[in-house]
């Protein structure tokens, strides 16, 4: 299967230029928590997502990184207008879909489309391939010169199945099939953008190489953009000529893929990058920064005042706690490089004098075994 | 479970030999499509202190292995054959109740989703005061004062008032935590920690990875550490075993796996991960294929049909005779060294950077 992916040599960097596709301002979601007796009244929100600001451009592929929880998923389905956004605007090619209606949403629908991470939950057990490919053709009236079907066997070919599979149901395949059963689905409308939700975590290590190989080739031989939204740092990076690293609900730290892996200014994105573990790499101890965070993320319901990250984070002082620090460019970094810290770090991710660690049992133990 | 007399309750005399040994391990499922060979003809030895990795896919026998370490497994269905010696005592043939008296006492588990694992009806104090009671005969203060002790060491805040809390009450990295604590409370000599990290986020696995090195340190207990992850392995592990289909196909220390490979599907394990300092403009190498059905495994070597190597063995060796992996560092391929050493520097070495 992979002979077919070869591709012709690849081409880095799309340059992010131009109109974006898609633009967020002040995204926000917050879902209500609902309590309280007798009657029934909002007591809460979890806030899932608080004023994102993001674009993507045509053929690009953007990145969206964080750990559980962060509003990663959350933010996919607010780009895909799969949820209402409860503030900000959401503009796709200078159309504000914010609050657009489902009639208003249909021609759109067709060109955002969206990879899920559970490839056995996202495909109709009672359909067959053949069917799952062509109905989204079907509902928006899509007549390809030669038929759905041939059309249908076209994709299947395209993702590296074999077009004899086209009456097969779902159950009848492996996980990674699934998974490229979903890509050409996703396919069937000749969309403009993909929402990849966590597309290969589901999957084992030796197919999910299989997978990424096959977006990656979609993404560039069809100019489609992507946003991949994934918590795995090493795959997000192969990806993506740029990303954003949520916390929180936030945009901590935006960028290209040198400047956030190899430059990074906020502390959560150096604390995540130096808790990656990796098989092989330099193998001299101690040239890679050591950060241990303490705890869990904090709950959503009451995040943090001021910087989000501050409860977590060792360079917090007063101001972090008063006041919100905006996502700016630092001066020293490259254009389009935007953080969101009072107290950057250091734009590097070698080793320093000494390891950062916050969590209280290691910190005992580390010292008791020194 | 095939039943022999053999001393219970009271543990064998001092042992010298090796701390734990497993010989020629065979489990087989009976189940409606056919026998699952799940594992099929494991050996492999491990050292106190030390920790063993156990890398492999899904399905490929690495936790079929260790539920039968504990005897976990269902007796009805399974058939299980081979040796496992804990200091010279067999534990396939030992009685259920000498089993018990080892479990959580002698060799604790740690599983992947702590959710799951732990009961939502009982406190984590209670959770973990009841296999230290058991074992140990302790008072019902003493064992919470030892919950206490020990929810501190692994890092919980305010252990005395949060041992009274139940599961939902606790975070995912906070569980995971918990249950390093249940494990450890009795001061086993061996712990089975089996994907403990998986359903965690990475800055949460980098503590909870570290904070299993350090308890073993000051415990002593030996680790069998399984995961899909190479990267948690090399964290973690002092030795390695590959698994692939139900069998072994690479042994050795760490450096040894993970630098200087000697099978092809741990060269096709490590080309197809991205790294941090990877080339982005390569194309990642996938392992072409499936994993192989356990119900009716390729003839000759599981991995044959997606390996890029087999047509360079003679006479269709690969497809045909199963290759033995021998003892110490090994690997269980036909390729000659002199193949393996040339295959490997010239096209895997490259693109692992």
């Amino acid at each position: 299967m992979s002979e077919e992916l070869t591709l012709t040599k690849p081409t880095d960097a799309v340059p992010a230029s131009g109109e974006p596709l898609l633009t967020a301002r002040d995204l926000t979601m917050h879902f209500p928590i609902h309590g309280g007796f007798p009657f029934k009244r909002k007591v809460g929100a979890v806030q899932a997502v608080d004023k994102v600001d993001l674009d993507v451009y045509p053929g690009e592929s953007f990145g969206l990184v964080g750990e559980s929880g962060c509003g990663k998923s959350t933010t996919g389905r607010l780009l895909t207008r799969l949820l209402e956004p409860s503030g900000g605007t959401l503009q796709y090619q200078g159309t504000d879909i914010t609050k657009a209606t489902r009639k208003q949403l249909a021609p759109i629908r067709s060109e955002i489309q969206m990879i899920f991470q559970d490839p056995y939950s996202a495909l109709n057990p009672r359909q067959t391939v053949g069917r799952i490919i062509t109905s989204p053709m079907e509902v928006n009236d899509i007549n390809p010169s030669g038929g759905r079907e041939a059309r249908a066997r076209e994709l299947l070919e395209i993702v590296g199945l074999n077009p004899e599979h086209y009456n097969r149901f779902p159950h009848e395949f492996s996980g990674g099939q699934r998974q490229r059963i979903g890509v050409a689905r996703a396919l069937a409308l000749e969309p403009k953008l993909i929402v990849a939700d966590e597309p290969v975590s589901a999957l084992d290590v030796s197919i999910q190489a299989q997978v990424i190989n096959l977006m990656q080739k979609v993404q560039r031989e069809l100019g489609i953009a992507f946003v991949f939204i994934a918590h795995d740092l090493a795959i997000v990076r192969h990806f993506s000529q740029r990303l954003a690293v949520m916390y929180l609900g936030k945009i901590v730290e935006v960028g290209d893929r040198d400047s956030i892996y190899l430059r990074p200014r906020h502390p959560y994105t150096h604390a995540l990058l130096s808790a990656v573990p990796e098989a092989t790499g330099p193998r001299e101890d101690g040239k890679k920064e050591r950060i241990r965070l303490a705890g869990d993320v904090p709950s959503p319901i009451s995040p943090p005042s001021g910087c989000r990250f501050r409860t977590r984070c060792w360079k917090a002082q007063d101001i972090c706690a008063s006041e919100e620090p905006p996502l700016v460019q630092i001066s020293g970094n490259a254009a389009g490089h935007l953080t969101a810290c009072h107290f950057p770090e250091e734009g590097t991710t070698e080793a320093t004098s000494q390891d950062v660690v916050m969590d209280p049992a290691l910190q005992s133990l580390e010292s008791q075994h020194d | 479970m095939t039943m022999t007399k053999t001393a219970d309750s009271s543990a064998p005399a001092e042992y010298d030999g090796k701390f734990l040994s497993v010989n020629d391990l065979r489990v087989q499922f009976s189940t409606e499509d056919g026998i699952v060979k799940a594992v099929d003809g494991l050996s492999f030895d491990l050292e106190r202190g030390k920790t063993l990795g156990i890398v492999g896919e899904s399905g490929s026998g690495k936790s079929v292995t260790n539920l039968s370490i504990l005897g976990l497994h269902n007796s009805k269905t399974t058939e299980v054959t081979g040796e496992i010696l804990m200091e010279g005592e067999d534990l396939l043939t030992v009685k259920e109740k000498r089993l018990e008296h080892l479990r959580g006492n002698k060799m604790a588990m740690i599983f992947q989703d702590p959710l799951t694992a732990l009961s939502p009806f009982y406190t984590i104090g209670r959770q973990i005061m009841e296999p230290y009671r058991k074992h140990t005969g302790a008072s019902k203060k003493d064992a919470r004062a030892r919950a206490i002790e020990m929810l501190e060491k692994v890092g919980i805040p305010q252990p005395n008032r949060r041992v009274d809390d139940y599961p939902h009450q606790f975070s995912g990295g906070m569980r995971q935590r918990a249950m390093i604590a249940m494990a450890l409370v009795c001061d086993p000599d061996l712990i089975i920690a089996d994907e403990p990290t998986t359903a965690l986020d990475v800055t949460v696995q980098a503590q909870i990875l570290d904070l299993l090195k350090e308890l073993q340190q000051e415990f002593g207990s030996a680790i069998i550490f399984i995961t899909h992850d190479l990267g948690v392995i090399a964290n973690m592990a002092d030795d390695i075993m590959v698994m692939y289909g139900g069998r072994a196909v690479e042994r050795g220390s760490v450096s040894q796996v993970l630098y200087e490979p000697d099978h092809p599907y741990t060269w096709g394990l490590l080309s197809s991960m991205p790294r941090l300092s990877g080339d982005v403009n390569e194309e990642l190498r996938a392992i072409r294929g499936t994993p192989p059905s356990l119900l009716n495994p390729p003839p000759g070597c599981a991995f044959n049909p997606r390996c890029d190597f087999a047509d360079q063995v003679a006479g269709n060796k690969c497809r045909e005779v199963r290759p033995d992996l021998g003892e110490g560092r090994a690997a269980a391929c036909h390729l000659s060294a002199d193949q393996k050493q040339t295959f490997f520097v010239e096209h895997i070495k490259p693109r692992l950077g």
